[in-house]
């Protein structure tokens, strides 16, 4: 494909309009702001689906999808061999993420005319969308390690500027702040992980660097060479690189910050923190897919164990959350624990398994739509009944009727009902996850069946358990704007499991061979229904059942609810560890022990002259006295020495 | 060009500013003083790629001679490559935002503004010098008046912070002025005249023993300037009680005159004694790194917050100089220029907040975005700076020193870049507290409601620094072009000449 340096304009439109907004946005085009932030993400939108449609119609001609680098630009040299270039690459994970991200950002920018209208810093708003979009559309295009550690770093602030939107509020700062430190937490490990590959593979062009570090070569011989206790550095290297993943990612134990961040509009959660920036950590993983494949089997293991752990932790914990946006951050963080544990699937018992890097990004790909969907949704939501908490809610099903019908279509999709979407890519991950290991197949079997139980938990609360409710009836559900991203996200959630995912994106990219799922989906969508009838049972009607199921439970209940302590024991290691026995010690040493030395030396100074400045007191009696004893003190000296 | 124009501009315009009459006149005489003097130096940008482009690889260009003390063979001798450009342009855009934020002085203005220019002629002199006592004058030139801008302008307790000052960085000079008088009394060995002349001198090699004995006279002595641990005590003291103007030139430009030095004239002229002393050099800098975050994560006034974090990081200075590879050493130049305008935005927007609010506890102030946005965004992207945002000059200052420190496969250096880095976690602890609490959050006390935003003045200042932040941050390749040939010319030199193969 030729000139295809037009796809520099897909993050270039919202830089743009981050821009202008930026400028201009507060007074002179605070009214325009919403046209033209929605402007350039429609017409990002329209090239990065024309761009998919000649890469994969090409993929058809040739046969095989392949890697294409339309743009390339350095930035800042180290050393020869060693620059961040500013690059563009295209190939099937790239192409598949311009789309998703472009599209579901459009979705939000038009809802968020009717949400956010009315808000005094409604181009602000638009403003940070625009930077968003720009540095995630930058992030997935990226080819380069460090460029792509760039953008890394501008989507964390562009989350951190949209969670504190509402920067009166004290739990929006606090949240914006978890969220920023401890993703930077985990960049640190990202940022090892690139010091240590490229130094090693001496470069830091994703291509090159996959080609070295894959097959024989001397850099591959330097990096499996050296090691640091024990483990070669290739190993250190993929590991720490996860590990910035799965910050950005929350996955356990780095989860903490995904919950909070839901401070922010709803939109920017159905955007950020629900389909496009935290799967950047199963984006990153499977770029760097071939390496991760190559190396030590154990560096897989742990992307399989933490992500399979991560599932079903925060399935356990989205059960009994009570604030609606709380119960989808959890199950966004449980199923981007399935995206990555499908990227851990790769070392089947002797057989390589490849599936597993196509499921994980099919689920990718549908869980964008129904999550934004649902988070949308919440949107209209709260907006009703100006609270998240599923008490305040019920029986809204009569009163939003369109936003009902979405909700249960995104909620059969994220349950694994056929046909809808999740159904498809989850079967597909069950499918790896069954061939590799049984353990972790059982886990995600069981997580399936939680997220349909939870699901409809949050299902039957919100919009049955109750008679109809008429808060405020008198107006329609919500404006235009936000209907139809609702409309068409939901047909994205119903349909986008039929797109021909297997057949293309796969990690080498020839065409896969696209394993049937068949009978094999019988348990998974029986235990989904299963989840699904427990729920009818326990919150279609105000009973008494929820409350003597949580008594039942005891302790696991209370642990579970309070997320099983884990934000108190990372605020006790920071305040009562970090602060009390590093950072005060430090900041008192600094002033008693260090700058107290040179006071001392100041003060010993001072005494001495002021001890010393009596001699020149200008009385010659003095001198008289001094010199006299002089000369009496000399004659003792020499008497002595020369006697 | 003839660079004399350079010290001559800002000492032309401290005289004028003298036989001014009223504060209108002083403030504008000194504004077009400091203006001239950024047209001068990006004109001296120009003539530069122009020369480099014409294919003029000299070390140094523009150089210029003139005998000053014949009988101990001292000449005025200055030159400038893409370093000293780098650091040129620093200061006279730092000053002429000093300059502009200090529109507010009203007592004695006339001697503050004369002062503040005679600081940026010797920030120009020493940059621009080629002889080693020309250095050494104009480094006591920029330390002098800076004891009088705290004392007399200074907040708090100023005249203990005055004293503390002038006296820590008089002895760090002294400790300069040992050294080089070791340098000028070991050259001439084959009967020649003993010199000062810094070209001359780096074409010599010293014996390793001298080097041993008088490297670290000179890189202590320059590092005190540059908050070397654990001479860096003044940094806190001073720059909280000095004027606005006062800490912006002070953490600005004054202690890159440090890491400049320690560059230029230690590590330049005694490469060997540099790679003798680095593990010394790179565990106080790591010290300086990682306990001067640690200690900043605990202040409660802002001016303590920036002044610890930039003990914090220089120590990325030090650290890049004391990696002795070529681009740790870019990294370091590179975190010289973006520490100083980054900082000097800093201590540009806690003034303006003090000026309206009267104080800089954090814990007093809050929501300052809904009052004074201006004020507060550029607060905020000082602070992104700071903590290494991609896009502003910080991150790319700071990838490059980790990336040339990783060059150093040793153990303990690899330890060493390891904390640094980690420090980027503590850095955004500190940043993202301040900023939280102090501009976003509730308003704290009624009576801010009604105060102002910036005025045309400082709005200009900060337009000024954070376009400096940006266009580094944005396109890194030109600060990248324009000093790799000095930065080069160092590694060279240090291969070329070192002793120990």
């Amino acid at each position: 494909m030729p000139n295809d340096a037009y796809i520099a304009l897909i993050p270039l439109l919202p830089l743009a309009a981050f821009v202008v907004l930026g400028l201009f946005g507060r007074k002179s085009l605070l009214r325009l702001s919403g046209i033209i932030g929605t402007g350039a993400v429609l017409i990002s939108t329209g090239l990065s689906l024309w761009t998919a449609y000649r890469y994969f119609a090409a993929c058809l001609s040739d046969g095989a999808c392949r890697l294409i680098t339309p743009l390339k630009v350095t930035w800042l040299t180290f050393s020869p061999g060693l620059s961040i270039d500013l690059s563009v690459i295209l190939d099937p994970i790239s192409v598949m993420m311009i789309v998703v991200v472009s599209f579901v950002s459009l979705m939000v920018h038009v809802f968020s005319l009717g949400y956010m209208k009315g808000e005094t810093r409604f181009g602000t708003y638009y403003a940070f969308l625009g930077l968003f979009t720009f540095s995630m559309l930058g992030l997935v295009l990226s080819g380069n390690i460090f460029e792509i550690y760039i953008f890394w770093e501008l989507v964390g602030c562009s989350s951190f500027l949209l969670i504190g939107y509402y920067f009166d509020r004290p739990s929006a700062v606090a949240a914006a702040k978890k969220a920023f430190i401890v993703t930077r937490f985990a960049d640190l490990g990202f940022l090892v992980g690139i010091l240590i590959l490229s130094f090693h593979a001496e470069t830091l062009d994703f291509h090159t660097l996959i080609q070295r570090l894959t097959g024989p070569s001397p850099q591959l011989a330097s990096i499996t060479r050296a090691s640091f206790l024990g483990i070669s550095l290739l190993s250190w290297g993929l590991v720490l690189v996860f590990i910035g993943g799965a910050g950005k990612s929350a996955l356990f134990p780095l989860h903490i910050w995904l919950p909070d961040a839901m401070e922010g509009p709803t939109p920017v959660s159905a955007l950020i923190h629900a389909a496009t920036m935290v799967v950047a950590g199963v984006y990153l993983v499977a770029r760097l897919y071939p390496v991760y494949m190559f190396a030590d089997p154990a560096v897989l293991r742990v992307v399989l164990y933490v992500g399979a752990f991560s599932a079903l932790f925060a399935a356990i914990v989205a059960c009994v959350q009570t604030d609606i946006k709380r119960v989808l951050a959890y199950s966004t963080m449980s199923q981007i624990g399935y995206m990555m544990f499908a990227l851990g699937t790769f070392q089947a018992a002797g057989e390589e398994n490849t599936l597993g890097y196509t499921a994980s990004m099919f689920h990718l790909f549908t869980h964008a739509f129904f999550k934004a969907l649902l988070f949308l949704c919440a949107g209209v939501i709260i907006h009703r009944v100006h609270s998240n908490e599923m008490k305040d809610m019920g029986g809204l099903r009569k009163l939003l009727p369109l936003t009902h019908g979405c909700f249960l279509i995104a909620c059969l999709a994220i349950a694994g009902i056929p046909p809808f979407s999740g159904f498809f890519s989850k079967e597909e991950i069950l499918l790896a996850a069954f061939h590799a290991n049984k353990f972790v197949f059982a886990v995600g079997l069981f997580t399936s069946g939680l997220t349909a139980f939870y699901m409809f938990r949050l299902y039957f609360s919100v919009f049955w358990r109750r008679q109809s409710q008429d808060v405020g009836s008198h107006h329609g559900e919500a404006p235009l704007t936000m209907k139809i991203p609702l409309v068409i996200l939901a047909a994205g959630a119903i349909f986008a499991g039929f797109v021909p995912f297997s057949r293309w994106v796969t990690y080498d990219g020839a065409p896969g061979k696209g394993q049937g799922i068949g009978g094999f989906a019988i348990a998974p969508v029986m235990l989904a229904l299963l989840g699904m009838l427990l729920a009818g049972f326990f919150y279609q009607k105000e009973s008494a059942r929820p409350a003597k199921a949580a008594a039942a439970l005891g302790g696991l209940y209370k642990f579970a609810y309070h997320k099983f302590y884990i934000d108190e024991v990372y605020s006790f290691i920071t305040k009562k560890i970090i602060f009390n026995f590093i950072g005060r010690p430090a900041a008192w040493i600094d002033r008693n022990i260090v700058d107290g030395f040179m006071n001392l030396l100041a003060g010993v100074t001072a005494r001495i002259s002021a001890r010393i400045k009596g001699f020149q007191s200008g009385r010659v009696q003095d001198y008289a006295l001094y010199f006299f004893a002089g000369v009496a003190a000399l004659a003792v000296l020499f008497i002595y020495i020369y006697t | 060009m003839n660079l004399s124009l350079l010290v001559l501009a800002p000492l032309i315009t401290a005289v004028a500013v003298l036989f001014c009459r009223g504060l209108n006149r002083v403030r504008w005489v000194s504004l077009a003083g400091a203006s001239v003097q950024l047209v001068l130096s990006f004109g001296l940008l120009a003539l530069y790629w122009k020369e480099r482009a014409a294919g003029n690889d000299a070390a140094m260009l523009f150089e210029y001679r003139h005998a000053w003390y014949l009988p101990l063979n001292i000449w005025y001798h200055i030159g400038v490559d893409g370093i000293s450009v780098a650091m040129i342009l620093l200061t006279a855009i730092v000053m002429e935002a000093a300059i502009l934020v200090s529109w507010s002085i009203k007592t004695m203005s006339k001697e503050f503004f004369t002062l503040l220019l005679f600081l940026s002629a010797g920030a120009y002199g020493f940059f621009l010098s080629l002889d080693l006592f020309t250095l050494f004058f104009f480094l006591e030139v920029s330390v002098i008046p800076k004891f009088l801008l705290i004392g007399v302008w200074g907040s708090g307790k100023k005249e203990y912070s005055a004293m503390k000052l002038a006296l820590m960085l008089t002895s760090g000079s002294a400790l300069v002025f040992i050294g080089l008088l070791g340098l000028y009394y070991h050259t001439g060995g084959a009967g020649g005249p003993h010199t000062f002349d810094w070209v001359t001198i780096s074409q010599m090699q010293f014996p390793a023993e001298v080097q041993r004995v008088f490297f670290p006279f000179l890189f202590a002595g320059f590092g005190i300037f540059t908050a070397l641990f654990p001479f860096h005590t003044w940094v806190p003291d001073g720059h909280s009680s000095a004027p606005t103007a006062a800490s912006m030139f002070l953490a600005g430009i004054s202690m890159k005159l440090g890491g400049y030095g320690c560059l230029r004239v230690a590590v330049f002229l005694m490469p060997d004694a540099a790679r003798e002393y680095s593990p010394l050099i790179i565990l106080l800098a790591t010290i300086a790194i990682v306990y001067g975050a640690f200690a900043t994560m605990m202040q409660k006034d802002l001016k303590y917050i920036n002044a610890y974090s930039s003990i914090s990081h220089c120590g990325f200075i030090l650290l890049g100089i004391g990696m002795l590879t070529r681009t740790a050493i870019a990294g370091a130049v590179m975190q010289m220029i973006s520490h100083g305008l980054m900082t000097a935005l800093f201590f540009a927007a806690i003034g303006m907040i003090y000026d309206r609010t009267h104080t800089r506890l954090v814990g007093r102030l809050g929501g300052l975005l809904k009052i004074m946005p201006f004020i507060s965004t550029i607060f905020v992207i000082a602070g992104l700076c700071s903590l290494g945002l991609p896009g502003l000059s910080g991150f790319v200052a700071e990838i490059t020193v980790f990336m040339g420190s990783w060059q150093h496969a040793g153990e303990m250096y690899r330890l060493a870049t390891i904390l640094a880095c980690a420090s980027i976690v503590i850095t955004a602890v500190y940043i993202l507290r301040a900023t939280g609490q102090v501009i976003m959050g509730p308003v704290r006390e009624p009576q801010y409601n009604g105060l102002a935003d910036a005025t045309w003045n400082e709005k200009l200042a900060g337009i000024l620094l954070g376009a400096g932040i940006i266009a580094i941050g944005v396109a890194p390749f030109w600060l990248n072009d324009l000093l790799a040939s000095g930065v080069g010319s160092i590694m060279d030199h240090a291969e070329k000449t070192s002793i120990i193969k």
